[in-house]
């Protein structure tokens, strides 16, 4: 099949996707860089010509660099640890034979299938809400004040609610993980003589370390770029800022678009710097 | 020691009954086999006496102590899988060691354990390299360096050898066979393969369906099979088995008798029929005769000189001596 002509009909035949693709990653990418050397203050002036490294310096040294980067840290952490620490737990439960299985797994899928901005709403407006939230209503039942969550405990509700959105996609890669392992191996370990916890810890344990890096990757990659979560909840008050929500601010809000691209910039590498990272520990696991 | 009893077990599946009320003693430092076809309930026969199954009711005893809700980990059983269920994340160090680290032995002790394994099984060379990085024979040995490092009161085994090709099987089938020699412990060892029973066992226990069709030595089971099922399942080829008008000579409903107890003659005999296929193993020859009036076909072992072809007309002589007789129920009539 793959002689000369075959192959470059082929080539021909992807040319378009190729070209479209690049086109989409390039185009803003080097907008971005373009822009990240300018001073452009669209109503203020407009282009005010080339700065140099001006705007990454003045980015990183601006009071908010610093928040904003343990804010994403706290939020992309706080996520990771919820979604993969339950969703394991979950996935073991799952995996559980009972009745209605079929029906609680969809069930258990189905918050993935939320939009983000329409979670977020749901979750700030049926539960947080600390005068008609259901959290509220439950709080006032055991006799104790409701929470104003997102303004009082702002971290946790945002952890909260993007760890809700994830956990259906870690507790599926994790089911169909555990699925896979061989019942003889647990039984072995029993017979060997490992209770439950070992059990876990030496068979279970090592068996999902594949399906846990990737949920890991996958993850980190989706929650750096989190916005619409906290853009309808707290608008990056009360120390939610990430920094995809200051670049935001800085483009849209200061209009500062020379700023905000540079901080763009500084994003590409960071999530660039997660990707290598991460790649080389899937690479590492796959070979073993 | 390693005394095992069942005392009426019994198995269900919801409300299918797999053993049906089962007795059987196995003694201290015997190595029983469990035969039978698949489906029938060898391993679950086995994975009651692990303890990975609960019975239904009846008892199992260990040494004399009741064990029925023992947890498998602690009847002193160690039990050889049919996938090997090796650790496949450890080195074959570490699996073989697994057993020794949960019962928290100290280093030393545990080293010397896994060496003398390694030494035994001829694993030395290989006890740092991961399961996924041995052949299918030595993989079957670390499961057994797994089992033997407990120092258990019996071993099981659920068909070991069916993984393996037909020349590492025999290999390995002497191997355990030795291995038994050598530990004396019990061994209980379940296999569909009569050619495994009959070769390594000190007694076989025939299943059909759960329900034990006999228990005995392979010679036993050779020489006096107790009905019909047990009769055809233990020798290879199958025993011939004769119904109608020839069994009603010998006063039974059917008779039967073992290709190797034949004898076969050009020119005169009991019976006669016309050779079908024949099958030459060098040392011996199979012949599977037609057209005898007696039965389809009927096997006959002979000499591997004996030189008969295809449609060659011949005459067969039963040795009265080791003919067996079954009534209409299949069962023996001595
Ligand atoms: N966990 C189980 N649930 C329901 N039926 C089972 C289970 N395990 C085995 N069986 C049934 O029990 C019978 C005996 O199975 P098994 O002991 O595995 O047979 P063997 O090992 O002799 O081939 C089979 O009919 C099988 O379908
Ligand atoms: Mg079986």
């Amino acid at each position: 099949m793959a002689t000369q002509h075959s192959r470059s009909v082929a080539r021909l035949m992807m040319a378009p996707a190729v070209v479209l693709l690049l086109g989409w990653m390039l185009v803003p990418l080097t907008m971005t860089l373009y822009f990240s050397f300018k001073k452009y203050l669209p109503l203020r002036g407009g282009d005010l010509g080339w700065v140099g490294f001006d705007n990454y310096i003045r980015f990183v040294s601006s009071s908010s660099f610093w928040p904003a980067v343990q804010a994403t840290l706290v939020i992309v952490i706080g996520v990771l640890a919820i979604t993969v620490i339950l969703g394991i737990l979950l996935a073991m439960l799952l995996d559980q034979p009972m009745w209605g299985q079929g029906v609680v797994r969809i069930l258990v899928i189905a918050p993935f299938f939320v939009m983000p901005t329409v979670s977020a709403l749901v979750w700030k407006n049926m539960f947080m809400d600390p005068v008609n939230g259901l959290l509220a209503h439950l709080w006032r039942f055991f006799g104790a004040e409701p929470v104003s969550w997102l303004s009082e405990a702002s971290m946790t509700s945002i952890v909260m609610i993007v760890s809700w959105q994830w956990l259906p996609f870690a507790t599926l890669i994790l089911l169909t993980a555990i699925q896979s392992l061989d019942s003889e191996q647990l039984e072995a370990a029993e017979m060997d003589g490992a209770p439950p916890l070992k059990r876990f810890y030496h068979i279970i344990l090592p068996h999902l370390s594949r399906a846990i890096t990737i949920v890991i990757l996958i993850q980190t990659i989706f929650l750096l770029s989190i916005f619409a979560e906290i853009f309808v909840t707290t608008g990056g008050a009360f120390g939610t800022r990430t920094l995809t929500y200051l670049i935001f601010q800085r483009v849209l809000e200061s209009q500062n678009v020379g700023l905000g691209s540079a901080g763009g910039v500084y994003a590409i590498i960071l999530a660039n710097i997660v990707a290598v990272f991460l790649m080389r520990i899937v690479g590492k696991n796959l070979d073993a | 020691m390693g005394r095992i009893q069942l005392k009426s077990v019994t198995k269900s599946f919801g409300d299918v009954q797999v053993i049906p009320p089962l007795d059987l003693t196995i003694e201290d430092g015997e190595f029983t086999v469990f035969v039978g076809p698949s489906g029938c309930g060898k391993s679950t026969l086995l994975r009651l006496i692990a303890g990975l199954e609960d019975i239904t009711s009846g008892s199992i005893d260990i040494d004399g102590a009741d064990a029925t809700n023992v947890p498998p980990a602690k009847r002193g059983l160690a039990m050889v899988f049919q996938s090997y269920a090796l650790y496949p994340h450890m080195s074959v160090r570490k699996n073989i060691a697994f057993p020794l680290r949960m019962a928290k032995l100290d280093q030393a002790e545990i080293d010397k354990r896994v060496e003398g394994a390694a030494q035994v099984l001829n694993l030395t060379d290989y006890l740092d390299r991961r399961p996924g990085q041995l052949s299918g024979g030595q993989r079957q040995r670390v499961a057994i360096g797994r089992a033997i490092v407990r120092e258990p009161a019996a071993f099981l085994f659920d068909e070991p050898l069916s993984n393996l090709d037909a020349a590492l099987r025999v290999g390995m089938r002497l191997e355990i066979s030795e291995l038994h020699e050598r530990l004396a412990t019990t061994m209980i060892y379940v296999t569909h393969d009569q050619v495994e029973a009959m070769t390594m066992a000190d007694k076989i226990v025939v299943l059909q369906a759960g329900v034990i069709e006999q228990v005995g030595s392979p010679l036993d089971l050779y020489r006096t099979p107790r009905n019909l099922f047990v009769a055809g399942f233990i020798g290879s080829p199958k025993m011939n088995f004769i119904e109608g008008e020839e069994a009603a000579k010998h006063g039974a409903h059917t008779i039967g008798i073992r290709p190797e107890h034949i004898a076969v003659s050009e020119s005169d005999g009991t019976w006669s029929g016309v050779v079908g296929v024949s099958e030459h193993l060098g040392s011996d020859t199979f012949f599977h005769i037609h057209e005898t009036g007696l039965a389809e076909t009927i096997t006959v072992r002979a000499d591997g000189e004996v030189g008969f072809r295809h449609g060659d007309h011949i005459y067969l002589t039963p040795r009265a001596d080791v003919l067996h007789r079954f009534d209409a129920q299949g069962l023996r009539i001595e």
